[in-house]
């Protein structure tokens, strides 16, 4: 597989397969990134198409100061920014989002309830059903909670890609990270056991 | 004993998995994370259960590229090169 650096290259030449390659590459996980920011499916799509067209004008000019995963989705965050307005000051994420729902946990800091493992019913069950309740708790998380967890749980990008592509630290990129990966838990734990 | 050798109680070794699985713990945080570990099957459960929702999001695929957004997106790069 040609990595994006070399398509982006490829591009600069008037490669018209090297763009067709990174479309096939990023375009649908653009949508879903710009998803998570704007609610509205069609104006996501306007957002990722609104992105792609920046590329075109902007591609001359690119760098490799970043790598082209960052700039690309650093243009689509923007984008989608823009696209949600004035009325969502706190976007990419609620400070709310920071809370802490660990536990829960006694008043010594000790589970109330002992934490039962999922083998005995993960043995029995299709791996894909298992993805089925990751997806499904991945996509009720709060927008930032669930950018990050896609992009590093789902995506496998690394921590500094993802704070500069939505210009968060890191410390807050972890926090989104933990609370995320804490509620999949619970959600994926309650489906298992049918509650 | 002196007050920072005590023990992690449970929420403060589950406050730290994230940092823990990122790996910027301190050495003696990283210690002190272990030793709770060993000793409590709750939080141990609690990390393998983290560790299988990290490696079942990494199945979670994107949607396929539908045929009428290649066709638009080839159009815009044809449209952006000869007009």
């Amino acid at each position: 597989m040609t990595d994006d650096a070399e398509l982006v290259v490829l591009m600069q030449k008037g490669d018209e397969e090297a763009f067709a390659q990174l479309v096939e590459r990023y375009h649908t996980r653009l949508v879903r990134l710009a998803s998570s920011v704007v609610a509205n499916r069609h104006v996501a799509e306007e957002v990722v198409q609104d992105t792609w067209l920046a590329v075109l004008r902007g591609i001359d000019s690119f760098e490799g100061r970043s790598s082209p995963w960052t700039w690309l989705y650093r243009i689509c965050v923007n984008r989608a920014r823009t696209a949600v307005g004035k009325e969502h000051r706190s976007w990419p994420f609620d400070p709310q989002e920071l809370g802490s729902d660990d536990g829960p946990f006694t008043a010594d800091g000790a589970w109330v309830d002992r934490v039962e493992p999922w083998s005995d019913v993960t043995e029995r069950m299709d791996a894909d059903a298992l993805t089925v309740h990751v997806k499904s708790a991945i996509e009720s998380l709060p927008p930032g909670q669930r950018i990050v967890v896609t992009l590093r749980d789902v995506e496998g990008r690394s921590s500094g890609e993802v704070c500069e592509a939505l210009s968060i630290t890191e410390g807050n990129q972890r926090v989104l990270l933990h609370r995320a990966r804490s509620r999949i838990r619970v959600m994926v734990d309650h489906r298992l056991r049918g509650s | 004993m002196r007050l920072l050798d005590r023990g992690l109680v449970c929420r403060e070794a589950i406050g730290l998995v994230t940092e823990y699985l990122e790996g910027t713990l301190s050495r003696r945080q990283r210690r002190r994370f272990e030793s709770h570990l060993d000793k409590c099957p709750n939080c141990s459960q609690y990390l393998e259960q983290i560790r299988i929702t990290i490696a079942t999001s990494g199945h979670v695929e994107p949607e396929a590229l539908s045929p009428e957004a290649r066709a638009e997106l080839t159009d815009l790069w044809r449209r952006f090169h000869d007009g």
